[in-house]
């Protein structure tokens, strides 16, 4: 090791970016689904359940990263699974404190962030051979990733479904039948089948985009 | 009596842990190619979810929850330990599935050779986790109730992931566009089913 490398070295940057697309947790990788499609139907909890995934994966990654050399192999996913639960507890606590009316909204989800594929992947395919900062990014860059993916989601739902964005409506009022307009919201949008089903379409848009991402017959 | 049949019904169609809640959607995606593995996976997490809900409603009630020590001795009264939940629900899951491989291994060696590789990855199924967590927010009130929805949402899940499994296999050889192949298709089906077992909403026994 005589030179350093810089800490956005390309293949650092590569870390962080190809999450985004190419090796999408989601809708490559197929990791982490359960909540992603639970929290969508408006922006604003897709968007705290993605920080709150984002600081989990990062910090779990970063303190695997830091213990990989003596953990001992066989009782891996138990000292995970703590280090997770540890991380999830505080993450769960600051939103309880911060922004009730969400973690309310949330329920369940929070604590299954501990469950949460993405994370248990990441640790053992990532950070359990790599050094903490590299770790680190790798985790930053799934995380908005997963987070990317959840907001598109998220969007269309809330857009279609509830007529707003972040809870502002964005539809005029004057359009809606109630009031002598044309316009109704779409109900099924809520409902939860709808969020497979745009997952689904989201999926097809991206791999036919991206065409050596089609599987096999 | 009723009362524990409503709630069974309600987990298996109305609250399905796949359709209404999405949980265990990784192991329901990578599992579900073949009937058979799905059957395999299917059946573990009945089984565990019938042991983990009702252990975890006694670690709810009787050490977690406000209140919950006073058991113990009148200075307890006051203890609210619900924040160490998720670390305690997660070793009793953990330490649960494998106590039950164990035992499965010793007594039952025709279960264990086709449920064997399924337990341990049972352990981080959101399916297991979430059915305790639902059932601490849902508060039942005894551990007839909370054991009669741990099974229940055990069986929707088992139905689901053979629904789609049976799906898969017939439609290997149907002409899908290819970037929808696989992944894609999946999702798209389970929207369409869960949009049918939306019919079940309002059943009430």
């Amino acid at each position: 090791m005589s030179e350093k490398e810089p800490l956005f070295s390309p293949k650092n940057r590569k870390l962080i970016f190809n999450p985004l697309s190419k090796e999408n947790p989601i809708t490559v990788q197929v990791l982490g689904i359960c909540s992603a499609l639970a929290v969508t139907v408006k922006m604003k909890p897709a968007f705290v359940m993605a920080l709150s995934v984002m600081a989990v994966l990062a910090l779990a990654n970063v303190i695997v990263s830091l213990l990989r050399n003596t953990i001992p192999n066989r009782i891996r996913i138990i000292v995970q699974l703590v280090i997770i639960a540890l991380l999830v507890i505080l993450v769960d606590q600051v939103l309880k404190a911060f922004v009730f009316d969400v973690s309310k909204q949330l329920s369940v989800f929070v604590g299954l962030i501990i469950t949460n594929c993405i994370i248990m992947g990441r640790l053992e395919a990532f950070a359990l051979a790599n050094k903490p900062w590299p770790s680190f990014l790798d985790g930053i860059g799934n995380a908005a990733g997963y987070g990317l993916i959840l907001m598109i989601v998220a969007f269309f739902r809330e857009l279609f479904g509830s007529g707003s964005l972040f809870g502002f409506s964005v539809i005029p009022d004057a359009w809606y039948i109630k009031n002598g307009g044309f316009y109704e919201n779409n109900g099924l949008m809520v409902l939860s089948p709808m969020a497979l089903i745009t997952v689904g379409v989201i999926i097809w848009i991206h791999r036919s985009r991206n065409r050596d991402l089609i599987e096999d017959k | 009596m009723e009362n524990l049949v409503n709630i069974f019904v309600k987990s298996i169609f109305i609250d399905n842990m796949v359709f209404a809640y999405f949980l265990g959607m990784c192991s329901y995606l990578a599992v579900s190619k073949t009937v058979k593995t799905s059957v395999g996976l299917g059946l573990a997490v009945v089984f565990v979810l019938g042991i983990t809900v009702p252990v975890d409603y006694l670690l709810h009630n009787y050490v977690l929850r406000e209140g919950a020590l006073a058991w113990l001795s009148d200075d307890f009264k006051t203890v609210d330990l619900s924040f160490l939940s998720f670390i305690m629900f997660i070793a009793v899951i953990a330490s649960m599935v494998q106590l039950v491989e164990m035992v499965v291994e010793k007594f039952a060696p025709a279960l264990y050779s086709s449920l064997g590789i399924f337990l341990p990855l049972i352990a981080v199924n959101c399916a297991i986790l979430g059915g305790s967590l639902f059932m601490q927010e849902r508060d039942y009130n005894s551990i007839a109730e909370a054991t009669t929805f741990g099974i229940g949402s055990g069986i929707g899940f088992f139905i689901a992931i053979i629904g789609i499994a049976a799906i898969r296999e017939k439609i290997r050889y149907s002409d899908i566009p290819a970037p929808l192949r696989g992944l894609g298709i999946t999702f798209i089906i389970t929207g369409l089913m869960g949009l049918a077992f939306m019919s079940f909403m309002g059943i009430k026994l």
